[in-house]
């Protein structure tokens, strides 16, 4: 999976958590969850165990930490994919 | 342990909404609250018919779901001393309630919690609400953390 398919998955997860409807089509790696996105930052909680499920893998708390924009939830992501 | 909790539970007086702890296990919470006649909310909610607010029936669950579950987990995970905290406290971070009946003053409710998940330091719970006659109340999902929030004042 590269980037840009992972990044097309993750915008499905992230649409039930926003209301910016613009903001989630525009989303690029720079694309910060709270700020931009205006995700209420408990539901970064729900989002990390969506994403474990839809890509099979597990997201510890050190990889939670990192995932504050797009483009850092991508890193964590793809680096879990390939650890398998 | 169930004790322990209800002493450290941080809401006084007017605002705690905690009787009894009747289960309390990793997954599931089992508690009671008996609704004061003379509690401060039924002055005005309404004049001359005292109903128990949503809001209130909102607490009532969470409190007794997730904030004794909360402190439950927590303690079992590091047994942190309550006392010397005085800056932890639970913080709900979305409900998402139906209601089904009205609480009258006096009246004793029943709350059931269970867990859906516990990570990275948020809880997620089911919680139903019951009445003296077994009826449902109100049921919905809580989210909460615990969070030290010394820096706000």
């Amino acid at each position: 999976m590269n980037r840009t398919e992972i990044l097309d998955e993750l915008k499905k997860i992230l649409a039930p958590y926003t209301l910016d409807k613009e903001q989630l089509a525009a989303v690029n790696e720079e694309t910060d969850l709270i700020r931009d996105l205006k995700i209420n930052s408990a539901n970064l909680v729900d989002i990390i165990i969506d994403a474990e499920e839809k890509y099979n893998v597990e997201i510890d708390y050190d990889d939670a930490e990192k995932m504050i924009v797009v483009g850092s939830c991508i890193d964590v992501i793809e680096s879990r994919l390939k650890a398998q | 342990m169930k004790h322990h909790i209800l002493n450290h539970l941080p809401y006084k007086s007017s605002f705690r909404f905690v009787d009894n702890i009747s289960r309390l296990t990793e997954d599931e919470v089992i508690g009671d609250f008996t609704l004061k006649e003379d509690a401060f909310f039924y002055e005005d909610h309404f004049a001359g018919n005292p109903i128990t607010p949503g809001v209130i029936i909102t607490e009532i669950m969470a409190q007794i779901g997730l904030v004794v579950m909360g402190i439950f987990l927590i303690l079992k995970e590091s047994p942190m001393n309550l006392d010397n905290d005085q800056d932890m406290f639970p913080l709900l971070t979305s409900t998402d309630v139906s209601f089904f009946k009205m609480v009258l003053p006096g009246q004793k409710v029943t709350v059931t919690s269970k867990k859906q998940y516990f990570r990275f330091g948020k809880l997620k719970c089911y919680v139903e609400m019951l009445d003296d006659h077994g009826e449902m109340v109100a049921r919905g999902m809580f989210s909460g953390i615990i969070k030290n929030i010394e820096g706000i004042k």
